[in-house]
């Protein structure tokens, strides 16, 4: 079997009193494009700067492509490309000169693709970084990541606050990365619209743990919306675990997750979208579900974000 | 790079809730019947398509071996995908002329009926998802 790309047991982070992270157990297999998806303060970024090599667990394990990230392991890190949600260059540096900083800091740095990417762009080598546009930074910060030529690229809401332009013109970059380079992607997005169509693997995170991690063809086969006439709603069939309920003044519809193909006659049985799956994930435990006449007072979380 | 125009411009819709790689499929399929790529017409490269639409390549290669797998196109070693020669689409154009007068006659009687776009819409919908409330 293929070593997975990261893989983790019973992980854990604190933060002072709170669990930025417990009990997180996770292997996400090699050429994936992965998507950590949840609200913040769920676990997402403390999940990545420890894969990152960047903090330590309190407790448990993590490894990524086989090894122990940690600080002082430069020979592994190196073949790791993390983008942190604030996209760190140097101000007041030239492209080249950041350019220039990151060869010699990176090993496998490979120039001729950094100029590649800024020239399709339409980015001038001679720009300073502090005069490009939002989008234009996070496309230099990416290919400052990808002209590293990492075999793990770890970014952690890489479009985040981009325009919509902009925002396509980095995921595609992305992708045709991973098409020319099989690289292996783990990304946090808060933009479901982009899961579906860039990932193949979701991980979906709440209150500081993971709910569901798997092959995202898996995650819609494996969901269905039962329904019925809430006033003779017949036993829910044997396998099924409701995540969560909607009702009408007649009808209840569960969506359920499922360990077998279900054959049921007495359900209506319809197939949800990747988006209603996620979101009644994201809903667990929030107390926000609709179907709900009272106001549930929001559920306090860890202070991370 | 090459200049050479792709033969096909996928779309992707992300909201249409219909799976990406089946999208793909359905666009190829489409294109066949309507005769916009015929037999031997080079499918785009896999990066190719991930420059023309933001989408992951797996789902690309994937769309690709459905494609072949329904016999509609060929993977050439170190070439490429191709449609095939004799693509075998279910409904030639004789056969899409009889299906629109079928439906258009359905239209006129559920318009007689009462049901507007919307309700026809998603009656179509309900069949193709096989939602068993109109099939009983």
């Amino acid at each position: 079997m293929i070593t997975p790309v990261i893989e983790t047991n019973a992980l854990a982070k604190r933060f002072g009193r709170t669990w930025g992270l417990r009990d997180c157990t996770l292997s996400i297999p090699a050429g994936k494009v992965a998507a950590l998806v949840g609200p913040n303060g769920a676990g997402k970024s403390t999940l990545l700067r420890m894969a990152a090599g960047l903090s330590r667990p309190t407790s448990g394990q993590i490894k990524i492509l086989g090894g122990v990230p940690s600080a002082g392991d430069a020979s592994l890190l190196k073949r790791v490309g993390y983008l942190d949600q604030e996209r760190p260059l140097y101000k007041g540096f030239r492209v080249d000169e950041m350019f220039r900083f990151g060869a010699g800091t990176n090993p496998t740095w490979d120039m001729t693709t950094a100029h590649a990417y800024v020239d399709q762009l339409g980015i001038s080598l001679r720009d300073r970084v502090d005069k490009l546009s939002g989008g234009q930074q996070a496309q230099v910060a990416l290919t400052m990541c990808l002209a590293k030529q990492p075999e793990l690229l770890i970014l952690d809401e890489p479009a985040a606050e981009l325009d919509p332009v902009a925002r396509e013109d980095l995921l595609r970059l992305l992708m045709r990365e991973v098409a020319e380079r099989g690289t292996n992607v783990v990304l946090s997005t808060h933009a479901l619209g982009d899961v579906g169509s860039i990932c193949d693997y979701l991980v979906i995170m709440s209150h500081s743990t993971i709910v569901l991690a798997d092959d995202l063809d898996f995650v819609v086969e494996s969901h269905r919306f039962l329904s019925a006439t809430s006033s003779n709603a017949p036993a829910l069939p044997e396998g099924v675990t409701v995540i969560d309920t909607r009702t009408s003044s007649r009808d209840v519809t569960h969506l359920a997750r499922m360990t077998l193909p279900l054959v049921d006659e007495t359900w209506r049985i319809t197939e949800p979208t990747l988006d209603e799956i996620i979101m009644a994930y994201l809903r667990l435990g929030t107390g926000s579900t609709l179907s709900q006449s009272h106001y549930d007072a929001p559920t306090t979380r860890g202070g991370v974000s | 790079m090459t200049e050479k125009q792709p033969s096909i411009l996928f779309r992707l819709d992300p909201r249409s809730g219909i799976a990406p790689y089946r999208q793909l499929v359905d666009q190829v399929r489409q294109a066949v019947e309507m005769g916009r790529l015929r037999g031997g017409d080079q499918l785009p490269s896999v990066r190719d398509v991930v420059t023309q639409v933001t989408i992951n390549p797996n789902t690309v290669h994937r769309a690709y071996r459905e494609l072949e797998h329904l016999g509609l196109a060929e993977g050439r070693l170190g070439l490429g995908t191709f449609i095939t020669q004799n693509p075998d689409v279910h409904t030639t154009e004789v056969g899409n002329a009889e299906l629109s007068r079928q439906l258009q006659l359905w239209v006129q009687r559920a318009s007689a009926a009462g049901l507007v776009d919307g309700d026809m819409l998603e009656l179509l919908r309900r069949i193709l998802n096989h939602d068993e409330r109109v099939l009983s």
